[in-house]
């Protein structure tokens, strides 16, 4: 059983011009210990996504329309508020893009990291704060102690990050979300932010939802990578076998546009021809059919459902690119 | 820890340096209030003379020499700043005192009223926009809103007057006016009950505009943090929505309180005069009003410096107060 099985979630907004899709049936899953990234365009619907697996989109102004999001076997969606609570920050943690907005800016680091101890573990204030100094050695802040005093402005983007990841690893969590964890950072820290968190995956095992826009990191750091694309995962798999040979035209105008080891560190995701429908209208058929090289007739009449490709590969297309004999020709 | 050590050295020096700022301002308002003097008709010996019925020139003019009122301006100017500085506000021919001692006579039950006031508007204001904010669009939100609206809008001698006439003249619960009951000779436990019973009404009625005030700031500045990034980690960590209400936004939501408070003092004062002489509550606020009535110039003018110091320390006050409670305030930078 997987850690974590997203099945045909939808995550809908009322907004004045109508409803907006912006997650219109993802299905993805995370086995325990594993890292996977999910990686698509801007809007493409990866943070609403990943607000939706800790429920926290109703607080954003959307609603869960449909689906499962099964953690351990148990429907984040059918949990109540209590149970819910219990698993938030506890067994699955969430870090941010821009992590001086997402600390309390007139609290302490250490005062953020002990709420987030005491929250769900039986300790009194005093352990918290060592457990806290040890949390913040942990993410190699400099002089932790020190740091338990500081507040969110008086650090560099850097610690913050560190101090955020501090705060969601208090608990050792089963699966860490990281929504674009290094974006708003410099090339440098990127690099020391995506390090860190390799390494603390790897000693504490716990699985790790990486959302990214940069290839070069899905390579270096996922297992398994899925590709969304108008609020829809069109393809997911293994990242060496999918991106040696991606089936879905649309992966495959990604990774045709680049070249994966020649990227620069913080690369955006690849631009390529064409424009995203609008979520308010989505067409019926496939979503990607309007920029598709490959697209038939037959792509416009429903949504490709998902679809084995074998190896753990997974797509959602009628006209895949299939075998390894068509190859791929880098640009 | 060190950082706290060098912001309590940073607290010091802020505080010295917003001292001496006071100084220019306070200098400013002595200088608007002699300009006021001299344009005034007549002077203080016209007044006495006045008073006294009948004066000779010879004897007024013996009179401006001894006030040094035959000075040239500038002279006089020194003269009246120099009284200043030494407390020595002049004296009121009216009610036969020194204004420093009328003054000081009347300020702690104008303290004690705004003070009252402030406590009712903050606390009742905060609640209502939070529990408005925290039910935004509901009922409770819509009813709470209208609410506030009104105690907005209504004028505040009205609300004394209705009040008045509510509490004390057909229930007789409250006191219709005074600060103590006359005669009665209370001491201890009863004298502050006693007070308080006369407190409560005029500090009801003044608090109403502030208080919606504070209401409809609050429920702005929650629903505004309800959105913010930080709501959203503490939501991730699994804080339940009375710790997300209280620990992390209203917790946030008391710096632009705080901020309201130092431009509300000022108007507080002024707030205060219609509400002491609607209650006949015996603080500086009606001493102001009959000092007008009764062309006292010398008292009012004092009474104008008085207040205007107590406006500039309440805001050094608050200023102080928000560099506590906001971390990202550096005491030790000049002022922006
Ligand atoms: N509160 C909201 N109200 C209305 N629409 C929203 C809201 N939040 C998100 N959306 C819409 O949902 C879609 C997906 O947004 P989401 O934030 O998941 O994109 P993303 O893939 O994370 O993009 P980015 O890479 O820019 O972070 C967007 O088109 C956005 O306009
Ligand atoms: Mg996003």
């Amino acid at each position: 059983m997987p850690l974590l099985e997203i099945r045909g979630l939808q995550t809908w907004f009322e907004t004045r011009a109508g409803t907006v899709k912006a997650v219109n049936g993802v299905d993805l899953s995370i086995e325990r210990g594993e890292t996977v990234a999910l990686v698509g365009e801007s809007g493409s619907g990866k943070s609403v996504t990943a607000y939706s697996v800790l429920r926290l989109i109703e607080a954003a102004g959307g609603r869960i329309a449909g689906g499962e999001v099964l953690f351990d076997g148990t429907d984040m969606l059918r949990l109540d508020l209590a149970s819910l609570r219990a698993v938030r920050g506890n067994r699955i943690a969430m870090i941010f893009q821009e992590p001086l907005s997402a600390l309390n800016p007139v609290q302490s680091i250490g005062t953020q990291i002990v709420e987030a101890l005491r929250l769900h573990r039986d300790i009194g204030l005093r352990a918290a704060r060592e457990r806290a100094v040890e949390l913040l050695e942990l993410v190699r802040m400099p002089s932790p102690r020190e740091r338990l005093e500081e507040y969110p402005h008086r650090l560099s983007g850097g610690m913050r990050q560190r101090a955020m990841i501090a705060i969601a690893l208090a608990c050792e969590p089963d699966l860490l979300i990281a929504d674009e964890p290094t974006t708003a950072l410099d090339v440098t820290t990127q690099a020391q932010i995506l390090d860190l968190l390799r390494e603390l995956q790897g000693r504490l095992g716990m699985a790790m939802l990486l959302i990214t826009h940069d290839l070069g990191v899905v390579a270096e750091t996922a297992d398994r990578v899925a590709v969304l694309y108008a609020g829809r995962v069109v393809e997911q798999g293994p990242v060496e076998t999918l991106f040696d040979a991606p089936a879905h035209p649309y992966t495959r105008g990604l990774l045709d546009a680049v070249r994966i080891e020649e990227l620069p560190p913080g690369s955006r995701l690849p631009e390529i021809p064409g424009m995203v429908p609008s979520l308010l209208a989505l067409p019926p058929g496939c979503a990607f059919a309007p920029r598709c090289p490959r697209a038939t007739p037959a792509c416009d009449a429903g949504p490709p459902a998902m679809r084995a490709g074998g190896e753990g590969r997974l797509h959602a297309c009628f006209n895949p690119w299939l075998s390894t004999v068509e190859g791929r020709v880098p640009a | 820890m060190a950082g706290a050590a060098v912001k309590r050295r940073g607290l010091r020096s802020f505080l010295l340096r917003r001292l001496w700022q006071v100084v220019p301002v306070l200098f400013g308002i002595a200088a608007l209030n002699f300009l006021i003097l001299q344009v005034a008709p007549g002077d203080v010996v016209d007044v006495l003379a006045g008073e006294a019925g009948a004066a000779t020139p010879e004897y007024m003019a013996q009179l401006r020499a001894a006030f040094g009122l035959d000075q040239p301006v500038p002279v006089q100017f020194a003269h009246y700043i120099w009284n200043l500085v030494t407390l020595d506000l002049g004296f009121s021919f009216r009610q036969n005192m020194p204004v420093l001692e009328l003054i000081m006579s009347r300020l702690p039950a104008t303290l004690l009223l705004m003070l009252a006031a402030l406590a009712i508007a903050v606390t009742l204001g905060s609640l209502i926009g939070v529990v408005a904010a925290t039910r935004v669009r509901s009922w409770v939100d819509t009813l709470l809103s209208g609410f506030v609206l009104l105690t907005y809008a209504v004028p505040t001698f009205w609300l004394g007057l209705m009040a008045i006439v509510l509490f004390s003249a057909v229930l007789g619960w409250l006191p219709s006016g005074g600060m103590y009951t006359v005669g009665a000779g209370l001491t201890g436990f009863a004298l502050v009950g006693d007070v308080l019973a006369h407190l409560l009404l005029p500090a009801l009625t003044l608090s109403t505009f502030y208080l919606a005030v504070y209401a409809r700031l609050v429920r702005s500045s929650m629903l505004e943090l309800y959105g913010a990034d930080f709501i959203r980690t503490a939501r991730a960590k699994g804080a339940g929505e009375w710790r997300i209400t209280l620990v992390h936004a209203f917790r946030n939501a008391l710096l632009p309180m705080v901020t309201m408070l130092a431009y509300q003092s000022a108007s507080m004062l002024s707030g205060a005069v219609l509400v002491e002489t609607v209650f006949s509550w015996p603080g500086l606020g009606r001493l102001a009003f009959e000092a007008i009535r009764t062309r006292d110039l010398n008292l009012l003018l004092g009474i104008l410096f008085f207040s205007s110091v107590v406006v500039v320390l309440v805001n050094l006050l608050v200023d102080l107060v928000y560099v506590l409670i906001d971390p990202r305030v550096d005491p030790t930078a000049r002022r922006a």
